[in-house]
């Protein structure tokens, strides 16, 4: 009898005996009080991330370059995805055409991406690597991470939030930058991943 | 289980991984509270904890909708897990993974000791994982000259103290700033002396010592928080990107699950994602979650091994009362309550699932005989029901084992066995238990000033450290025959 | 009401002024106590430690001598926690399911004695008096199995004279466990010098609780340092009036004495304190 057959063997034994499954009750709250991209959920998203230690900018089309610009203050080389809109492409970008090694994305200084979805009760973003996002290494190893989020793109809570990604993707939930609570459990921000989550919210 | 045959749930073979406790709790306790230095740290840690967990925990009004729906979602699971277990090899496999089954620890270690020579490594990076701990993957890996590197860094912490993990979510929860610094100059190379015991410095130690690793690492090994049948989808919930790490940048990934961690569906997962985060790390949700599917071409590894293990996992489903200890969610919040794990910490339970949680799945996994202390390392105060996100009834599971455990003894009966069997008969019987009453009254010769300051064993332990209530002159029934206007 | 005085074997054997208490208690309020002099003990004691199969007499029997009571009403969280959430489930399993169904029925209508006051009773102003500084802790079972949340509060707001004061970490278990004290003696302790010290830190002249049990521990430890603060029951606070006919329950009078005393001399004592 293989490994396979012998524990599938185990469990049907198991389960020999009777359960009483119920269907699972889903009257938690699913959806919430505001729609998609209203100010209170851009507002609750602001405070979330700040609150785990993100920086948060506002930006409108009009305004999206200058706050770009501020948000990549001091860096020289900024890689991005090979399909970010040409508006946010920064003058200093290093287009990821998947050959970059590991190496040379540890010696740039930033990356900037979109994401696919964000939630505000929980502060999180979602990349789902798609075009505008990339493949999931250039947000990883970079030390400084801009994520422009549309207004459209910002949901309530976190079932709305998993409506919107699409889990045969590659999917990376971030909220905030990386952190551990392994020291005496008290919260420190910034250990391997970015140690800067730079969030624009773009109210377009 | 002294014979096991084969389709028949087995429990966790001794001699391999890190279930089977060397010395009975009371015993290891008894050195736990001796050690002041842990008793502070463990103090400090919980306390921060539990009021961080109360707090997010009390922004969400549906909490309790939240933890019905964990428990519902559960339980169906288990219900079918054999049709969840086929349907998340299926759709892992169609999407590039390869898929191997685990009966027990030592065969779990073999499959990933294979899977890495096949690489030609001699390390792996790997994300915390506690099925791994479980295994004693790291030890078969070193047997086999492979050098296993813990990059979370709570793990990291207990792998260069050569020490072993003491907590579910942070296995360093025993150690201070100071003690972490102590360890780091010690074992990490290239560390300055002048490192401070801030918790930032530390976190940029690590962050600097495993940089290179990351980078240049072939293969990594993980656990898994949750997999979702119906599109095989393995999900991993972390703090420090170390995770993110492993997960993406090594060209070969195993990840290696217990078979209860299986969920059906996708829309299951908006459960878990709300009630994980806030029981364990008291946050709304935690930096990263990383989920996959497979492979994707140019993105992350390009050869994903899923090891799905038994050791034991079918027997605890095969126990009515006990299979719901297969629900838990490993969020650690029953441990942070727990007046007892408070106190002795994580070590004296000899497993690495230690706390109520523990108490409970680790007698489960190997047979309650094989740890028959840890039913009764519990005062049955119920503080980790409340805590648990999927509402474990760990009391009763605990009152459950602990049946068990006195049941399946075939020696001789104790002398506890024998008092309980006596006591059991006197108290059947109202005129014995009445006599008995009466003649407690003997023990007023014992009493000073209305308390027994020493009593013989095995009520010595009592008066170790309290006095024992002098006996009255009158039982209740007997004031209540004599009183005026009683009634029979 | 008919109320069936479930007096708990911890309280028959060792702390009779409890059941005492309890009875003049109920009785001041109006209602008419019995005491089935057949009862025993509800066997949690053998089920907490893995006896089940010896805890199923105690289980049968309670069924037997409790089935025609209109109410039962015991002043201890953790015995009628037994009741209502072991008795039955424990039938089951031991294959008598005729039992569980009793001891379903019985579960319905058992009560701790604060719940039965507040919930059955709609009182929660007993017209107690009790001039003392009283800090109270919340037994687990009472806490957690019973929910009784802030009843036991509510009832001692409203006793005059009292002073009641917050305990820190009131909600930790005091360490006690039944049998747990004894097997794991050393955590136990370690528990109770936590407690301890937070009763302490009170001030409170007394520590008050709805388990004699958790109050012999917690009352072993104090006694055991010659503390200045003394452990009662719940039911002997409420119990205890200016004066008045079955009212007080002596409050300077020592488990040791009380034996000696009989209850109309009790009752001058707990005037005799409460006027120092």
């Amino acid at each position: 009898m293989t490994a396979r057959d012998e524990v599938l063997a185990r469990i049907r034994y198991a389960l020999s005996a009777p359960a009483d499954p119920v269907d699972p009750p889903r009257d938690y709250r699913r959806t919430g009080e505001h729609a998609p991209g209203a100010p209170q959920l851009l507002q609750l998203l602001t405070e979330r991330l700040t609150d785990y230690k993100a920086t948060v900018h506002s930006a409108t089309p009009q305004t999206l370059g200058s706050v770009l610009a501020t948000a990549l203050h001091g860096t020289h080389r900024v890689v991005v995805p090979p399909g970010l809109p040409e508006e946010w492409m920064p003058a200093s970008a290093v287009v990821d055409d998947g050959d970059l090694s590991y190496a040379d994305l540890d010696t740039v200084d930033a990356v900037l991406t979109a994401c696919v979805a964000a939630a505000a009760d929980t502060g999180t973003i979602v990349l789902d690597a798609a075009a505008d996002q990339g493949r999931r290494a250039i947000t990883l190893i970079p030390d400084r991470h801009v994520c422009v989020v549309r207004a459209a793109q910002v949901v309530q809570s976190v079932p709305e939030l998993l409506t919107r990604a699409d889990p045969r993707r590659p999917l990376t939930f971030i909220s905030g930058p990386s952190a551990t609570s392994d020291i005496e459990l008290q919260r420190v921000e910034g250990v391997h991943g970015p140690r800067n989550l730079i969030v624009v919210i773009l109210n377009d | 289980m002294s014979k096991v045959f084969v389709g028949m749930p087995a429990h966790a073979p001794a001699g391999v991984g890190a279930l089977h406790a060397s010395e009975s709790f009371p015993a290891a306790a008894r050195t736990a509270l001796a050690d002041t230095q842990l008793r502070r740290n463990l103090g400090a840690a919980t306390t921060t904890i539990r009021a961080k967990r109360e707090a997010v925990v009390g922004e969400l009004a549906d909490w309790e909708q939240l933890r019905l729906a964990g428990q519902a979602i559960k339980a169906a699971t288990m219900a079918r897990l054999d049709e969840h277990l086929i349907r998340l090899e299926e759709e892992v496999t169609k999407r590039g993974g390869v898929v191997h089954w685990a009966r027990d620890a030592a065969e779990a270690n073999r499959i990933v000791t294979g899977l890495i020579q096949a690489t030609g490594a001699d390390e792996v990076i790997k994300v915390k994982s506690m099925v791994t701990q479980e295994i004693g993957l790291n030890e078969a890996l070193a047997e086999a000259g492979i050098a296993a590197w813990e990059t979370d860094l709570a793990e990291l912490i207990v792998q260069l103290g050569h020490d072993k993990p003491s907590h579910i979510l942070v296995p360093a929860i025993h150690r201070n700033r100071a003690e972490i610094r102590e360890i780091f100059l010690r074992e990490m190379p290239g560390v300055e002396a002048s490192l401070a015991d801030e918790p930032q410095e530390l976190a940029m130690a690590a962050r600097a010592h495993l940089r290179r690793k990351f980078l240049t690492a072939k293969v990594a090994v993980s656990g898994a928080n949750f997999a979702i049948a119906e599109t095989g989808t393995l999900v991993v919930v972390e703090s420090e990107g170390n995770g993110r790490m492993c997960l993406t940048l090594p060209d070969t990934l195993i990840t290696v699950m217990g078979i209860e961690k299986v969920i059906p569906s996708w829309t299951d997962l908006e459960v878990f994602l709300q009630l994980l985060p806030r029981s364990s790390t008291g946050e709304r949700m935690n930096p990263y979650t990383s989920m996959w599917a497979g492979i994707t071409e140019g993105d992350g590894p390009q050869e994903f091994h899923l090891v799905l293990l038994d050791n034991g996992r079918t027997a605890v489903l095969a126990d009515e009362v006990g299979r719901e200890a297969l629900h838990c969610i490993r969020c650690s919040a029953c441990l942070n309550v727990c007046p007892v794990y408070e106190r002795t910490g994580g070590h004296a339970y000899g497993s690495v699932y230690p706390g109520p949680i523990g108490a409970v799945l680790t007698p489960l996994l190997t047979g309650v005989l094989e740890n028959p202390s840890l039913p009764y390392a519990s005062t049955l105060c119920g503080a980790c029901f409340d805590a648990c996100p999927v509402r474990i009834d760990i009391p009763s599971i605990l009152v459950h084992l602990r049946a068990r455990s006195t049941e399946q003894t075939r020696k001789p009966p104790s002398a506890e066995a024998i008092a309980m069997t006596l006591a059991s008969w006197v108290m059947s019987s109202p005129r014995l238990f009445g006599w008995a009453g009466r003649a407690m009254r003997a023990g007023r010769l014992l009493a000073r000033r209305g308390r027994i300051r020493r009593l013989p064993p095995p009520l010595s332990a009592w008066t170790a450290a309290r006095d024992a209530p002098s006996p009255p002159r009158q039982t209740f029934r007997q004031w209540w025959r004599h009183r005026d206007g009683g009634t029979p | 009401m008919r109320v069936a005085l479930f007096v708990t074997c911890l309280a028959d054997t060792l702390f009779p002024r409890v059941g005492q208490a309890t009875t003049r208690l109920l009785e001041r309020l109006g209602h008419e106590v019995v005491f089935p002099p057949a009862q025993t003990c509800c066997g949690q004691m053998h089920i907490n430690t893995g006896y089940q199969r010896q805890a199923l007499p105690l289980v049968q029997h309670f069924a037997d001598v409790f089935e025609a009571a209109e109410a039962i009403v015991a002043p201890s969280g953790s015995c009628v926690g037994s009741v209502r959430h072991q008795h039955a489930s424990l039938a089951r399993r031991l294959g008598h399911p005729r039992l569980a169904e009793r001891s379903a029925a019985l579960a319905a209508k058992t009560f701790e004695l604060c719940e039965f006051l507040v919930d059955v009773l709609g009182v929660t102003d007993v017209g107690a008096y009790f001039p003392h500084r009283v800090t109270y802790h919340p037994t687990c079972h009472s806490l957690r199995m019973l929910r009784v949340a802030d009843k036991p509060l509510r009832l001692l707001r409203n006793v005059r004279g009292l002073e009641l004061t917050p305990l820190p970490d009131a909600e930790q278990c005091c360490g006690f466990g039944g049998t747990f004290a004894l097997k794991n003696s050393d955590t136990s302790t370690a528990m109770l010098a936590d407690k301890m010290g937070h009763v302490l830190s009170t001030r409170a002249e007394v520590l008050t609780a709805g388990d004699a049990s958790c109050l012999m521990h917690i009352g072993g430890g104090l006694t055991r340092l010659s503390a200045g603060t003394r452990t009662l029951h719940i039911a002997e606070i409420l119990a205890s009036t200016e004066s008045g006919p079955g009212g007080a329950v002596p409050l300077a009078v020592t488990a040791e004495k009380q034996g000696r005393v009989a209850p109309s001399a009790r009752n001058a004592g707990a005037d005799r304190e409460a006027g120092s």
